[in-house]
């Protein structure tokens, strides 16, 4: 016997015909083929017990509740919380991404101190003991009044708790940002009195003439005005948008009006001029006229005649009195104040003049009306502990009565006017008209401590950060606010252990208050921010606890409003924009881009369109008309008194000749690849015009050139 | 003789020799290649049979032998410990928290299984990690509600007779797709004899036609 090669011809063929029989070319197909369609490196969520947790979405003014879908412990999805009253199921793209902000690339992880410009990671406790030794010391120094505080705004217990913590410290400088709220409140104290804000039942209302406001652009409670604008749309009610450019809003309302933009509150005087020499003024409410009426009256018709208003806002005078008319005659009548968001740089008079007109129609604290009612009052502090030196301190004088009035304060005094500042929620380095100078007023602060949650442009420029849980990780009572006509106070609920080492904010004031000792330990002798919150609320904690919210006044507030006409019968100025160029900038609100603290998520700056951010480049729209030889999607160079950037043109026909428009919330300059380093922030080319009546910025616009880059 | 005739001669010749060795009666050759064949064949089909799953298949063997046929006697019933949620959806293996309506971080019975139990999962207050034998692939959508409940379908039609089990077998896992061997079946070639001897996508368009008329769409499981 010989091996030759067809004994290996044999050996080769019998292994094919054997492993041909046998299952492995079967079973090798199937798992090959299966293999292909579950790559191994997918991650996949583990499956678990699926409950909901109601609880209350604090990223805007809006208050809506949520609805928390959990796979055992972990939120997967929020929802809009059918039963809350604001926004009865609805919910907004801010809300539903805001699991987002849980594990977003900005958080503060763990307190942070500033060591040679760099911040390093220290212990809660090194934090507190920290701050509370530079508190300590200012108060040997008897000057507590150089502690000061910025918060977004002064409604709920946590801001009430810095207010606290400033008066038993002995400092009256705590200040807030400017929101749609505060205007309001501004508002109804200028005309009604103080202790009083403003909501606007657009649910019922039959003719909304709306100054700018972005009805479905994020103005107010924006889910509360999506559901508003829909049912509007359902009962036939008017809308009239009176503003530059054709926002979704105006391109949503029955009548787009545009106008030279800041002359609404021009234009608002001219009506209510038109409603009282065509005595269409509701005699009933005018017997709560006060402060002289009769004085505004002759005002109006000397200096705003409806031919002059013509020329200086661009609308025809016959537009002008017709719209002013069919305003007076509707049935349920209400002027809507505050441009784009309502919050930022608004104007003062501008709020006074439309609100007036609300008054004029007498649709006051009526169904589908303007509802003056009292700022919701359901905390009850404890009186702060004092000793000397805090009472000393806290009876000084304000040095500002907004935060852009104590920046300012800080950037021109030579003397180091605030030694330590407190920011909590607000990120005024980036969204107070012209940051640079805001940056350098900060620079001046010796020691700037921050209560947050993100890395943002104030926190960078801050000495101590104090790490905040997210609202989806603390308790906190929600007060409604920005125009809404319902008093709603809901509960903010932990729906996640914190993800990393933060606290609540009440909780590290308490903490704080506990390191200090003394007067300032007994001021917070609560043992936690829920024990603190539980006492403050005691009238409604049980509706609070229980269903997630407490209604506090719905309908309209009953009895007699009085409307004082002193502030404008003395015809304050109307503000103009800073600067002499030909084109007018206005920043737009942009109902994807979320401009104050937090900035938008990854999720939202993907659902912006190409028009307005492509890549790294922001555009601007132009009107065709205006833009002189210049190319769509060129790149300009826009010079500002304040500044310049170089952006696109988005020709859009939309916007007035004469007038730009920028997206507000862009342009952010912290290390987020996802959100930061987009565009160009608005502000960075607008200068602070300060309103004398208010003391408040009024600069709604700047004036711009546009040249080719 | 030309030099060509006697190529010729002797190419003839030649022939002849060859033609004498491929005589069937005297190939060796072939006859070997026969037994190389059927050796190969045999090694090769019998690896394919026997060896080849072995390779195939990881063993891992549970965190602590568990007798269901115990705890069935004890609660009763399969839905004592796997049940449906409220909202419908599956509970699937308890978890630590389940177990603790009875058990406690103190044995109760004397196995050392329980022992392993309390101490490394009751005591740590941690989650066991069995292995599942019957876990479909995460691109399955399956209602346990919608044959339990629905079509009143019964555990054992799917699941076979796991309750009467006294320990726990091995879990193997497929080394290419990461799938349980009880999606294909413990038999190799892919034969089976009872419903729950194996459980892919034909094993259930097989029992949906036979039930429903319709093998089902797509969707409905891979959504």
């Amino acid at each position: 016997m010989k091996v030759d090669r067809r004994s290996f011809l044999g050996l080769g063929l019998g292994a094919v015909a054997g492993i041909a029989i046998s299952p492995v070319g079967a079973k090798l197909t199937d798992d090959s083929s299966i293999w292909t369609q579950n790559w191994p490196w997918t991650p996949v969520p583990p499956d678990g017990k699926i409950s909901h947790d109601q609880s209350v979405c604090t990223l805007c003014p809006g208050t809506c509740g949520i609805s928390v879908r959990k796979i055992d412990s972990r939120p997967v999805k929020i929802e809009g919380e059918d039963t809350y009253p604001v926004n009865n199921g609805g919910a907004c793209l801010h809300g539903i991404a805001g699991l987002q902000y849980l594990y977003d690339p900005c958080r503060v992880k763990t307190p942070l101190k500033k060591n040679n410009g760099r911040f390093e990671p220290i212990s809660w406790q090194e934090a507190l003991t920290l701050v509370a030794g530079r508190l300590g010391k200012i108060r040997e120094n008897q000057g507590p009044d150089t502690l000061a505080c910025i918060t977004d705004t002064d409604l709920g217990s946590v801001p009430g708790l810095f207010s606290h913590f400033m008066t038993a410290f002995g400092s009256p400088n705590h200040v807030t940002m400017q929101t749609l709220e505060s205007w309001l409140v501004q508002t109804a104290q200028t005309l009604h009195g103080s202790g009083r804000t403003l909501g606007f039942d657009l649910d019922n209302a039959d003719f909304i003439l709306s100054f700018g406001a972005g009805i479905i652009e994020g103005w107010g409670s924006p889910v509360a005005c999506f559901k508003a604008n829909s049912g509007r749309r359902q009962r036939g009610a008017k809308l009239y948008q009176i503003e530059p450019r054709l926002s979704n809003t105006a391109a949503k309302a029955d009548r787009w009006i545009p106008i030279q933009p800041g002359t609404e509150a021009d234009l608002a005087m001219a009506m209510c001029g038109i409603l009282l020499q065509e005595n269409l003024f509701d005699p009933e409410f005018a017997a709560g006229f006060r402060g002289g009426l009769n004085r505004f009256n002759a005002m109006v018709q000397q200096k705003y005649p409806v031919d002059q208003v013509a020329a200086v806002t661009g609308i025809s005078a016959a537009d002008i009195k017709k719209t002013a008319i069919a305003f007076a005659k509707a049935k349920m009548p209400v002027a809507v104040p505050g441009k784009g968001r309502g919050d930022g740089a608004q104007s003062l008079k501008e709020f006074a003049a439309i609100h007036t007109l609300n008054c004029l129609t007498g649709n006051i604290n009526k169904k589908g009306g303007t509802f003056v009612k009292p700022v919701p009052g359901y905390l009850s502090f404890p009186d702060p502990v004092q000793d000397a030196v805090a009472r000393k301190g806290a009876g000084k004088e304000k040095l500002a009565g907004s935060a852009r009035e104590l920046v300012t304060t800080i950037h021109q005094s030579d003397t180091p006017v605030v030694d330590t500042l407190f920011v909590y929620n607000a990120n005024p380095c980036y969204s107070l008209n012209d940051p640079v100078k805001t940056r350098a007023a900060f620079d001046k602060i010796p020691f700037v401590v921050n209560f947050t949650s993100f890395m943002d442009e104030t926190a960078m420029a801050s000495d101590v950060i104090l790490p905040i849980s997210t609202f989806l990780e603390r308790f906190e009572d929600v007060p409604s606010r920005a125009g809404l006509v319902r008093s709603v106070v809901g509960l903010a609920r932990p729906v996640v252990d914190p993800v990393f080492d933060t606290r609540s904010p009440g909780d590290a004031l308490i903490l704080l208050a506990k390191t200090l000792g003394g007067t300032m330990a007994d001021s917070f002798d609560w043992p936690d921010y829920k024990t603190c919150l539980k006492s403050l609320v005691p009238g409604i904690w049980k509706e609070l606890s229980k269903n997630g919210h407490a209604v506090i006044a719905q309908g309209p507030p009953a009895g007699r409003v009085e409307t004082n006409f002193a502030f404008l019968a003395n015809n304050p100025p109307t503000m103009q924009p800073k600067g002499d160029a030909n084109l007018t900038l206005v920043p737009i609100d942009n109902m994807r881009v979320a401009t104050a603290v937090p900035a938008s998520s990854p999720f939202a700056v993907k659902t912006v369109s190409d028009r307005v951010i492509k890549k790294k480049d922001m555009f601007v729209e132009i009107n065709p008309k205006t833009a002189n030889g210049l190319k769509d999607g060129g790149f300009v160079t826009v010079t500002t008194p304040a500044g310049s950037a170089r952006v696109r043109l988005d020709f859009n026909e939309g916007i007035m000749p004469g007038v730009i428009g920028m997206v507000k919330g862009l342009g952010h300059g912290f290390d987020n690849k996802y959100v930061a380093d987009k565009g160009v922030n608005v502000h960075e080319l607008i200068s602070p015009v300060i309103e004398p009546g208010s003391g408040l910025d009024a600069a709604f616009a700047v004036k711009a050139s546009i040249a080719k880059a | 003789m030309s030099e060509i005739e006697n190529k010729t001669e002797h190419g003839s010749m030649d022939g002849a020799k060859e033609s004498a060795a491929k005589d069937p009666k005297n190939d060796t050759g072939l006859g070997l290649g026969v037994i190389f064949f059927i050796l190969a064949f045999l090694i090769c089909f019998l690896s394919g049979w026997l060896l080849f799953p072995k390779l195939l298949y990881s063993k891992h063997e549970q965190p602590f032998n568990f007798d269901h046929a115990l705890h069935v006697q004890e609660t009763g019933d399969c839905e004592s410990c796997h049940f449906l949620r409220e909202d419908g959806t599956f509970s699937g293996i308890p978890k630590t928290e389940s177990c603790l309506d009875c058990h406690t971080d103190e044995p109760m019975g004397e196995t050392e299984d329980e022992a392993v139990f309390a101490a490394e999962y009751v005591a740590k207050e941690r989650e066991v990690p069995w292995y599942v034998y019957a876990k479909q692939p995460d691109c399955v959508y399956f209602s346990h509600a919608a044959h339990i409940t629905a079509a009143g379908m019964d555990c054992v039609t799917c699941h076979g007779h796991i309750g009467e089990s006294t320990s726990s077998r091995p879990y193997e896992e497929n080394r290419l797709t990461g799938y349980s061997r009880d999606i294909w079946g413990k038999n190799i070639w892919g034969i089976k004899k009872n419903p729950w001897d194996r459980m892919k996508m034909n094993d259930c368009a097989k029992c949906h036609e036979e039930e429903t008329g319709h093998k089902g769409y797509c969707f409905q499981c891979h959504k």
